[in-house]
C-alpha cells in the first residue's frame, strides 16, 4: 500500500513545501503584528486586530476570492508585484503559499500577542539599566521569553497551511504538480470513479504527517519550557 | 581628561550626584533636592515617602516634571534644557528589590549581560574578583530559579557592577529576604562601600541597614527630604532587629 506513485510524493513533498514557506514568510509579521496589539495603543487597533482574525471566521472561500481579486493576475497588488518584483501568486504554489500563511496568521498571532503581554515589563528596564537599547533589549529579553508562545504560533500556523484547502483551490486550483497538496489530491480522487483507493493512503499520509507534526510539537515546547524551568 | 576630574572630586568629598526634581504622582507630590558625593548615601523613610519613584528617576525609568539630574559633570536629565539620557546610556546601576535576574539566563550570563550589550571585550579578572566578592563563584551555572533569595541579590548586585556603573542605586535590596539572608548579605555591601570606588545610593526604611552602611543620610518624608546629615540623623529612630 506504500509505494508512493510519483503523483503523490509530488503533493506531499508540495504540501510540506508550501506549509514550510508560508509559515517561515508569516512569522516576522506575527511578531511585528503580535507586538503591535500587545503593546501599543494607536487608533485602529480595533480594526487591525478584527483584520488579522478575519480569516478565521471568513469562510475559506471568501478569503480565496479575496485573494484572487487582489493578488490575481489583474488584481491591483497582483499587478504591482509582478511589474515591480516579477513575483507571480496566481495559480502558481506561491500562491498556495500566500492562502496558507494568510489563513494560517492569525492562529500564530494570538499565542505571540498573549505570550509578549504576559511578559515581565520590568525585566526589560532592568536590561535597559544594564545599557541594552531597546532594540537589543527586544532581542535579548522580550523574544527569548516569548519563545513558547512563539513555537505554539508557529505549529498552530504551520498546521493549518499544511491543511489548508478552500482559501487555496479557490485562489489557485488544484493543479498537479504546481498546486494540487494532499488536501486537494484527496479532493480530486474522490471525484474519480474508482479513485477510493488512492484517496484512502492519502489520508493515511495526511494522518502520519499530522501525528508527527504533534509529536514534535510536544517535544519542542518542551525543550522550550526547560529553558526556564530546569536547572 | 575627565578621569581625573573625578577622582580629584571624590576624594575630597565633594558633589557626585546632584538632583533637584518635581514630580506629580497622582495626588502625591514629589519635590527633592540633594547632592550625594562618594560613598553610600542612605535615602531613608518610611514607606511611601518617594524613595523609589526617586531612584527611579535617577536611573531614568521615570521622567521627572520638572528639574535637573546630573552626575559628576554629565547632565542626564534637564527639563529647561530638554536633556534625558536613556536609562541605557545613563551608566547607572540599579539593584531592584525584587533582583529581576534574566529567568532564561544563567547566572553567568545574567552576570555578562551588561558587558555584551555595551560590546566591551571580556575580562576574566574583573569577573571573576566580583563573582568572589560576592561569593556567588560556585552558582555561575545556574538558573535564577535554582538560587535562594539571598544568592540571588547578591547575583544581581555582581551584575549591576560588571556593567561598570558610574553610581550604583540599591533600592530595598534586602527587603524581599527573610532576616537570616539580610544578615548574610550585608557584610558584602560593606566590603563593597570599602572596596569597589563606586558611589552608592542605597533607599531603605529600615534605621539598622541604614546604620551599618550609609556614610551620608537624605532623610526622606511624604515627597520632601526632611534632613540631611550623617548617622546622627538616625538617633531617634527605632532599632529594628536583623537577626
Amino acid at each position: 500500500m506504500f509505494d508512493l506513485s510519483v503523483a503523490e510524493w509530488t503533493a506531499l513533498k508540495l504540501s510540506l513545501r508550501i506549509a514550510v514557506v508560508a509559515t517561515a514568510w508569516a512569522l516576522p509579521f506575527a511578531v511585528a503584528v503580535g507586538w503591535l496589539l500587545a503593546r501599543k495603543s494607536f487608533w485602529g487597533k480595533t480594526i487591525l486586530d478584527g483584520l488579522v482574525h478575519l480569516p478565521l471566521v471568513l469562510p475559506p472561500v471568501v478569503t480565496g476570492y479575496l485573494l484572487l481579486i487582489w493578488f490575481g493576475r489583474k488584481g491591483p497588488i497582483g499587478v504591482f508585484l509582478h511589474d515591480y518584483f516579477g513575483i507571480v501568486f496566481a495559480f502558481r504554489w506561491t500562491g498556495a503559499a500566500l492562502a496558507a500563511a494568510v489563513m494560517g496568521f492569525p492562529l500564530m498571532v494570538r499565542p505571540i500577542r498573549l505570550a509578549l503581554e504576559s511578559i515581565d515589563r520590568r525585566l526589560e528596564d532592568a536590561a535597559g539599566t544594564l545599557g541594552a537599547s531597546s532594540i537589543l533589549v527586544f532581542f535579548t529579553i522580550t523574544l527569548p521569553l516569548a519563545l513558547p508562545g512563539i513555537i505554539a504560533g508557529v505549529l498552530l500556523c504551520f498546521a493549518r497551511a499544511l491543511g489548508e484547502f478552500g482559501a487555496t483551490i479557490t485562489f489557485v486550483s488544484n493543479i498537479p504538480g504546481e498546486t494540487q497538496t494532499i488536501s486537494a489530491a484527496i479532493y480530486t480522487f474522490l471525484q474519480i470513479p474508482d479513485g477510493d483507493a488512492a484517496a484512502a493512503r492519502m489520508v493515511v499520509i495526511a494522518i502520519v504527517l499530522a501525528l508527527v507534526a504533534l509529536v514534535g510539537a510536544e517535544w519542542l515546547s518542551r525543550r522550550a519550557t526547560t529553558r526556564f524551568h530546569g536547572g | 581628561m575627565a578621569q581625573p576630574a573625578r577622582d580629584h572630586a571624590l576624594s575630597r568629598g565633594m558633589t557626585v550626584l546632584a538632583v533637584d526634581v518635581e514630580k506629580q504622582l497622582g495626588a502625591f507630590k514629589l519635590t527633592v533636592n540633594f547632592r550625594a558625593a562618594g560613598g553610600i548615601t542612605a535615602l531613608f523613610g518610611p514607606s511611601g515617602a518617594g524613595k523609589t519613584s526617586l531612584v527611579n528617576m535617577i536611573a531614568g525609568l521615570l521622567t521627572p516634571d520638572r528639574g535637573r539630574i546630573t552626575l559628576d559633570d554629565t547632565v542626564v536629565f534637564d527639563a529647561a534644557q530638554r536633556i534625558d539620557v536613556p536609562p541605557h546610556r545613563r551608566r547607572i546601576g540599579y539593584v531592584f528589590q525584587e533582583g529581576r535576574l534574566f529567568p532564561h539566563l544563567s547566572v553567568r550570563q545574567n552576570l555578562d549581560y551588561g558587558r555584551r550589550m555595551s560590546g566591551r571585550p571580556r575580562d576574566g579578572s574583573e569577573f571573576e574578583r566580583i563573582a568572589a566578592l560576592l561569593g556567588i563563584t560556585h552558582l555561575l551555572n545556574r538558573r535564577p530559579r535554582m538560587l535562594s533569595g539571598g544568592e540571588r541579590q547578591r547575583v544581581a548586585i555582581g551584575r549591576a557592577l560588571l556593567m561598570r556603573p558610574r553610581l550604583l542605586l540599591l533600592d530595598e535590596p534586602l527587603a524581599s529576604l527573610d532576616s537570616g539572608h539580610k544578615g548574610e548579605i550585608l557584610p558584602y555591601l560593606v566590603r563593597l562601600r570599602d572596596e569597589a570606588a563606586i558611589p552608592m545610593v542605597y533607599v531603605s526604611h529600615t534605621a539598622t541597614e541604614v546604620r551599618r552602611l550609609a556614610t551620608t543620610v537624605v532623610r526622606l518624608d511624604q515627597g520632601h527630604v526632611a534632613e540631611i546629615g550623617g548617622l546622627e540623623l538616625l538617633a531617634g529612630t527605632e532599632l529594628e532587629a536583623l537577626d
